[in-house]
């Protein structure tokens, strides 16, 4: 097999692009609701869990065209949003990173629940009688203590992101240079004559890409392991 | 000094308690059940009474007829748990200094070096929680509670969770803290020999009820 080609670099380095600004633009808000569904009570919680996992189970397709309905340029928040902040989602990069960060969502939140949840609230207590206000408390023990699964959701998060293709071509199309990833690369490969040997790198590139993912995703889980005992 | 008139429903058990004390050691003494975590749950605000009020030093806490409920982050009362409960991300060092910071206190190395030889954690400085013995967790423990610089210290059977051995190794250190700390202590135990080395006025706790109130002769 010869060397990667600068249109497969394009597609490579747009998907990273893509994914990594996905990963970070959920992550305060993978926070913010692994945190809510794993401490707080409230009416509709099992509706919000639903919803935040619907994108797993849901056609891609589906999802992909209700936010083109929805952040399209006539789309309610889309054209909001065009108008008055100037942020384009259609047919444009910034779109494929909204589809991949929705498409992700479910992924990145999983582990930062299940890392709070397993968080002994009772330390949560002791740093309350030491003076730390609830604020306080949040980053100097239960975040901290957090992280690993933090990361952890990050990484299989950016790894969801960096496959995802149903939703991305669905909402954005598949343009090079714009919103043509990695995925919607391989899927115009291998429908070209003699595209083979191009799609068969760029299927390498996502085998190493996500099994590096999951073995990151891993080691991180053990670390929270070994952080929760204190060693 | 310490007042407390309080009311609690906690499923089927009912506590109602009221007590008054001045002493340095208040032993809140009671046979497992009696109600006696509970009580210093709400001493240190963790627990809502139902009804009822806690006054500390004539600064009050809790006023259910006011609705007052102070939160117990503002209360400045230290707590050491059976447990310990050290923050295991943190060495021990950086778990003293938690409450000091928390407060936003200014950095008072002598008082650190006092409670430090105190309690004989110096060489412990830079271990993580994990690596400390029972004995060695509640020592920390209790430093980092009087590092906060507390007006009240809650002690929840701090030696409960220690084999006799350690109970015996640990006992000196509470025995100094009480006559060197300066601190009035509320200190909660099942263990009669416990209390008599080390309270110097008991509250006697049975089925949620305050049944025997005064000196160390009340254990007889």
């Amino acid at each position: 097999m010869s060397e990667i080609s600068p249109a497969e670099w394009t597609a490579i380095l747009l998907s990273l692009r893509v994914a990594v600004i996905a990963t970070l633009v959920a992550t305060p808000f993978g926070i913010a609701l692994a945190w809510l569904l794993a401490r707080r009570d409230f009416w509709g919680k099992s509706v919000l869990d639903a919803l935040v996992h619907l994108p797993l189970v849901l056609p891609p397709v589906v999802t992909g065209y209700l936010l083109l309905l929805t952040f399209g340029r006539r789309g309610l928040v889309g054209g909001f949003l065009a108008d008055t902040l100037g942020i384009v989602f259609s047919f444009r990069w910034t779109g494929a990173a909204l589809a991949c960060g929705v498409m992700s969502f479910p992924l990145l939140v999983r582990p930062m629940r299940l890392s709070i949840e397993a968080i002994d609230r009772r330390l949560e207590q002791a740093a309350e009688t030491l003076g730390a206000a609830p604020f306080k408390v949040f980053f100097t023990v239960t975040l901290p203590l957090a992280l690993p699964g933090v990361l952890a959701g990050m990484v299989l998060g950016f790894a969801k992101a960096i496959g995802e293709f149903g939703a991305t071509i669905t909402f954005v199309s598949n343009i090079p240079g714009e919103t043509q990833t990695i995925s919607s690369a391989i899927y115009s490969l291998i429908q070209t004559p003699d595209g083979d040997a191009a799609a068969g790198r760029l299927v390498i590139v996502s085998i190493v890409l996500a099994l590096g993912a999951l073995i990151a995703a891993e080691w991180f889980a053990r670390r929270a392991t070994a952080r929760l005992h204190g060693n | 000094m310490l007042r407390v008139d309080v009311e609690k429903q906690l499923g089927e058990f009912s506590l109602a308690a009221s007590f008054t004390s001045e002493g340095r050691v208040t032993g809140l003494f009671g046979a497992s059940g009696a109600g006696k975590s509970s009580l210093v749950n709400m001493i240190a605000g963790l627990l809502r009474p139902d009804r009822g009020t806690i006054v500390i030093d004539g600064d009050v806490l809790d006023d259910s007829a006011a609705g007052l409920h102070v939160p117990t982050w503002r209360r400045r009362i230290g707590y050491v748990f059976q447990d310990a409960r050290l923050f295991p991300h943190l060495n021990v060092a950086q778990n003293l200094d938690y409450g000091r910071r928390m407060n936003r206190l200014a950095d008072d190395a002598a008082q650190r070096r006092r409670i430090v030889d105190l309690l004989d954690i110096g060489a412990l400085q830079d271990r993580r929680p994990g690596k400390l013995s029972g004995g060695e967790r509640q020592r920390v423990a209790l430093g980092r509670a009087l590092l906060s610089r507390p007006r009240l210290l809650l002690l929840d059977e701090p030696l409960g969770a220690l084999d006799e051995g350690r109970k015996l190794e640990i006992l000196p250190y509470l025995v100094r803290l009480r006559d060197e700390a300066n601190v009035p202590m509320v200190y909660v135990s099942h263990d009669v020999a416990e209390l008599r080395q080390l309270a110097t006025q008991i509250v006697m706790l049975k089925q949620g009820r305050v049944v025997s109130f005064g000196g160390v002769k009340v254990l007889t």
